[in-house]
């Protein structure tokens, strides 16, 4: 049985021109793997990642025809039985932990919060399980981090301290929205290590989404390509070269590479998509 | 040495603010076309016992001479003589001062307790019902005179229902029954155990603290609200929703906290501008207070009993605000560095 099944989703919200669909129809399936999703600005990627969240701002609608996670049928839930997954069976990594920690709460307390408001520990244990948590993602003094503010960690360090807060509760599917692409570029591959090892040592199904075509061509099983609300293809990770939609191919046509010699990087033709 | 160092820096930087403000109200002493000489000698003194006495009262000496000695009067509470009550200034400060501070605590407890939860529901409920009305209500508390809420007030709650005392601090066969302790008559009442005279202050005190509260709470809300929003807009929101933190605790814990240190400093400035005693609600309700005094010294060109209410309300301004900083410190990480 998959994780997490997904048919016909579409994100719908409001606007003075009548509603617009930010996700159009979009139907995948999620094992125990590395999924990634690539897109450009506005390509409706994030907005799937908080669909399937349950975290679509108001006045935005989801509708699918199927949304079922773990054998749940996400649709018929109430909002209360959604909150309770979040944290426990499903979590998400945000982009920049600049602003997504909270700048006030000390770190050990945010990661505690994700235990305490699911009720199912105790304080001496939530503490034991927060700093086991940061000794995962790979921080040697974790009693020391647990007592900073956000503000007195660096952003590699900060993102760490997102992830440990967000596999803290050992979910069964991870969603990254973006998560390195904050950090300065010697810290992103520490950290989607670190990511990537929680992940398949503990059997979490993991949707990486970015728009950094190498990076998820690295890190992830398979890959979704989404343009325009819809996945426009659908190729395993190795198999970026033989891409045969005219965007991905574009997408990989304008990837600068190293020993490269050209003038200019190809551009993307819109009028033939 | 980490904790004596910023005291020091405190303290220096009180002194240089108060001496600032001893400047700023001495040189108004100064320039105002008000003669101290001839409020002394009358106007149909002589000009030799003109000059003999603004010699005897130090006014011939150069400028700085003067700034000095005033300074130094100042330290040792010494304010000059009231030319309308006939007291020293310091005196008639020490009892209108805590008239006007026990009504504005009343009126800002009321304004916090009320506006800062009616801010953070109106933020919660964005653009619906509840917020709509905490939004009116904050209109009226901008456009609404105070003097009309007083007489208002009066008519209805103290003519008609007779729910509450009328104008002055106290019924009248009560007046000077209460012993002096701390000069704030609810206080001094309890401790001297008497509840009539309890009773009867309350009474009294009570709809001009709420119309006061009234205001501190138009603006308190409106700045909680907006405040609330932008930290509900943060990413760090979404980070708590996303590890499934219910709402209560989402707008308390993680939208609140921030912001207690921006509240903190409306607070102070609402509390501070109570404080200078609102010469309307205290000539509306026969309050003797600070604003009714200095009013009074006004119209009387009572320079004295100018400076010297300008310099309380300006020492409580610093202070507050030198508190406010304090706390600051205190509850923000960020700041304390």
């Amino acid at each position: 049985m998959s994780l997490l099944s997904v048919e016909n989703l579409r994100v719908t919200f409001p606007t003075d021109h009548g509603p617009a669909d930010v996700v159009r129809g979009l139907s995948f399936t999620l094992g125990r793997e590395r999924l990634g999703i690539v897109g450009e600005s506005g390509s409706g990627k994030s907005m799937t990642g908080r669909a399937i969240m349950g975290l679509v701002p108001a006045p935005g609608k989801v509708t699918a025809d199927q949304l079922m996670f773990n054998g749940k049928d996400l649709r018929g839930l109430s909002e209360d039985e959604r909150r309770d997954l979040r944290g426990t069976a499903m979590s998400m990594v945000l982009q920049d932990p600049k602003f997504s920690l909270n700048p006030v709460i000390r770190i050990g307390e945010q990661i505690e919060e994700a235990m305490a408001v699911h009720g199912t520990l105790g304080r001496r244990e939530r503490r034991e399980r927060a700093l086991e948590a940061l000794t995962a993602v790979r921080i040697k003094d974790p009693e020391r981090v647990a007592r900073l503010f956000p503000h007195e960690v660096s952003g590699g360090m900060g993102q760490r301290v997102m992830i440990a807060m967000m596999v803290v509760l050992e979910p069964a599917l991870m969603i990254a929205d973006e998560p390195t692409s904050a950090l300065d570029v010697s810290v992103r591959g520490q950290v989607l290590d670190i990511l990537a090892d929680l992940v398949s040592r503990r059997g979490m199904g993991l949707i990486l989404i970015s728009h950094d075509l190498n990076m998820v061509a690295r890190w992830c099983d398979r890959i979704l390509v989404m343009y325009r609300g819809e996945i426009v293809e659908e190729i395993a990770s190795g198999a970026l070269m033989d891409a045969q939609h005219p965007y991905t191919r574009g997408l990989v046509a304008s990837l600068p590479t190293i020993d490269e010699t050209r003038d200019r990087l190809p551009v993307l033709d819109r009028g033939k998509l | 040495m980490t904790r004596v160092l910023p005291a020091a820096q405190f303290l220096l930087t009180l002194a240089v603010t108060f001496l600032g403000l001893l400047a700023i109200t001495f040189v108004i002493g100064r320039v105002v076309p008000i003669d101290p000489v001839v409020a002394v000698v009358g106007d149909r003194a002589s000009i030799e016992t003109y000059n003999a006495t603004k010699e005897a009262m130090g006014l011939d000496d150069p400028l700085v001479v003067q700034f000095a000695r005033y300074v130094g009067q100042v330290a040792q509470g010494e304010l000059g003589t009231s030319v309308s009550t006939g007291r020293p200034v310091a005196e008639d400060l020490a009892r209108v001062f805590p008239a006007t501070f026990e009504m504005a605590t009343l009126g800002i407890i009321i304004g916090v307790a009320l506006g800062v939860p009616m801010g953070v529901f109106a933020a919660a409920r964005q653009g619906r019902m509840a917020d709509q009305i905490i939004r009116v209500i904050g209109l009226a508390g901008y456009a609404i005179p105070a003097f009309w809420l007083g007489l208002i007030g009066l008519v209805i709650f103290y003519a008609h229902l007779r729910w509450v005392g009328g104008p002055g601090r106290i019924d009248f066969f009560l007046d000077g029954m209460v012993p002096t302790h701390t000069g704030l008559l609810l206080v001094d009442s309890l401790i001297d155990g008497n509840l009539e005279a309890f009773r009867s202050a309350l009474s009294h005190i009570i709809l001009p603290a709420t119309i006061l509260g009234f205001f501190a709470l138009a603006y308190i809300a409106r700045m909680t609200r907006s405040f609330m929003l932008e930290q509900l807009g943060q990413e760090f929101i979404t980070t708590a929703r996303v590890k499934g933190v219910p709402e209560r605790l989402i707008l308390w814990r993680h939208a609140f906290r921030p912001i207690r240190v921006q509240l903190i400093t409306v607070i102070g400035l609402s509390y501070a501008g109570l404080l200078e005693g609102s010469v309307m609600i205290e000539t509306v309700f026969s309050w003797p207070g600070i604003g009714n005094y200095l009013t009074t010294a006004l119209l009387n060109a009572d320079m004295n009993a100018v400076l010297g209410a300008t310099l309380v309300i300006g020492a409580v301004f610093v202070g507050i605000n030198k508190g406010s900083d304090a706390l600051y410190r205190l509850l923000d990480p960020r700041a304390r560095a």
